[in-house]
């Protein structure tokens, strides 16, 4: 089999090839650059960028996870956008959509790995059983995950986490963590890695990022869990159209009473929108139809770490309406120094136990079970 | 009539909840920024794009957007990666884009604060080939050498 080197051709060639009118790309420059949260205005500037572009190998590693990612990226409802993106990039390996399996399949992973060395992009979806963990919870070709995404992101350029399982350990990880799940950014450390979170993450989001290295070759910016501000900007609360009934102190008490009917604010249900950031708010699902505060539920928080294990979907969060905002702030700061120090042991954790790196054996599965 | 009245549809609500949508307040907003474009496209002639798509809108607060900006007397509709519904609004200058995909479906909707929408003008690299595809299209006759061209 033929080496996987990306092709030569610019995403305008490839474009214009696909029949697409001058017209036509300006539309779907626009479209891209509201997908990319950018500036309308911005639009000419993303022509020219696309113009030169060229299309990136991605390797699409799915861990443990329950393809709800994929789901959300390739079930839209019709050919969209994110089609369109996902045709200019070169998806060479991704075992839930590509046709070939067994060892052709991780055959065409290592062959885009040899040919674009440096340069592919891994996409990862599923949290990781770490180091100590029984490999044997989750293996593909007989190597556990940890060995598998260790060996890709080796000479990856970069490496983007789909979902909340991948970003932050997700629904694997909480308590008591049964398979010693891990998030990307626990085990990679040595390339930058971008956390798409949400369970699952608003496809637009995805293909945005994704569309924003294409144009700009380089990431976006990131917040200090590693998300695209682009997207993850604000909070929910914040971006919520019924954050001026929180303003003026009108909640629904209960799913079925009068300011539920009113559609007034859901904080008191449990709303997780004022600790939650994410773009749901804005881009919605289903095409834009709703998303799941318009629908009458409140938010469950599924782009922030360990929001399964959170307290309940529906206690109200706990700090206090009648909180100053410089108490929140010191508080904050506690946090953040407890914070900074489990982050420190965990890497710490981690480094320690790369070394240990063995295939699994037969054995080795017996004796951990 | 028309393709181009679906461009406030999308957001509408459904039947179960068929009453009167209420003010999220989230429309005026967005009328002051149009307002304060315009100034500046008389002034300066500068345009402005908006896109709507990024705005939190809550159930009817589109609908109440485009009440009050009204339809004014052009509409068109551009066929290129799907259609594209243009709809001039009651308030010169102000128009209403809706970008949608090949199957009908939004990809994002733009108020243009502008003479004309960019996507109706032609693109400056057409532009440069006009002369040339127009004489593609022309009749040709093979002049012999010395022939001079036909007058009227």
């Amino acid at each position: 089999m033929a080496a996987r080197k990306t092709p030569e051709k610019t995403l305008g060639e490839s474009l214009r090839d696909h029949g697409l009118s001058r017209r036509g790309f300006l539309k779907f420059c626009a479209a891209t650059t509201s997908m990319m949260a950018l500036p309308p205005s911005l639009a000419p500037a993303i022509a020219a960028a696309l113009e030169t572009a060229k299309r990136p190998s991605v390797i699409w590693l799915s861990f443990q996870e329950c393809t709800g990612c994929t789901e959300s990226l390739t079930r839209s409802h019709a050919p969209t956008l994110e089609d369109l993106i996902l045709d200019f990039i070169s998806l060479d390996y991704h075992h839930t959509l590509q046709a070939a399996a067994g060892e052709a399949a991780e055959e065409a992973r290592l062959q885009a790995m040899e040919a674009n060395k440096g340069e592919y992009l891994v996409i990862v979806d599923g949290s990781i059983p770490g180091p100590d963990a029984n490999p044997g919870f989750s293996t593909v070709a007989g190597h556990s995950n940890y060995q598998t995404l260790m060996e890709t992101v080796e000479h990856a350029a970069a490496v983007i986490a789909v979902g909340t399982c991948a970003a932050f350990g997700g629904i694997p990880q909480a308590k008591p963590n049964p398979t010693g799940a891990m998030s990307v950014m626990d085990l990679v450390k040595d390339k930058p890695v971008v956390n798409v979170s949400g369970c699952p993450p608003i496809p637009m989001v995805i293909t945005g990022v994704l569309a924003h290295y294409l144009v700009f070759g380089r990431l976006p910016e990131l917040d200090s869990y590693g998300r695209p501000l682009a997207f993850y900007g604000q909070s929910i609360h914040d971006r919520c159209y019924r954050r001026p009934f929180y303003d003026r102190g009108l909640f629904a008490e209960s799913f079925d009473d009068e300011g539920a009917k009113l559609g007034w604010c859901l904080y008191r249900l449990g709303c997780k929108g004022p600790s939650t950031y994410n773009a749901c708010a804005t881009m919605k699902w289903n095409d834009g139809t709703s998303w799941p505060i318009e629908s009458g539920h409140p938010c469950l928080g599924c782009s922030e770490p360990s929001f399964w294990d959170a307290g309940g979907f529906y206690e109200p969060l706990s700090v206090p309406l009648t909180l100053r905002p410089e108490t929140l702030l010191q508080a904050g700061a506690v946090g953040a120094v407890v914070g900074g120090g489990l982050a420190a042991l965990a890497r710490k954790k981690v480094k320690d136990a790369a070394g240990t790196r063995q295939p699994v054996t037969v054995e080795e599965l017996e004796q951990k079970l | 009539m028309s393709g181009l009245d679906p461009i406030a549809s999308q957001s509408s609500p459904g039947p179960a909840c068929a009453k009167a949508p209420r003010d999220h307040g989230h429309a005026l907003s967005i009328l002051h920024q149009i307002r304060h474009a315009l100034g500046i496209l008389i002034e300066t002639g500068e345009e402005t794009r908006i896109d709507l798509n990024a705005m939190p809108f809550g159930p009817g607060d589109l609908e109440r957007l485009t009440d009050v900006l009204g339809r004014g007397e052009v509409q068109a509709s551009v066929e290129a990666l799907g259609p594209t519904l243009i709809q001039e609004t009651a308030i010169p200058g102000v128009w209403l884009v809706d970008y949608r995909g090949t199957e009908d479906q939004r990809l994002t909707l733009h108020i243009e604060i502008a003479l004309t929408p960019e996507i109706l003008r032609p693109r400056p690299e057409d532009l440069a080939e006009s002369i040339a595809t127009l004489d593609s299209r022309m009749p040709r006759r093979d002049l012999e050498p010395g022939d001079s061209p036909p007058t009227s």
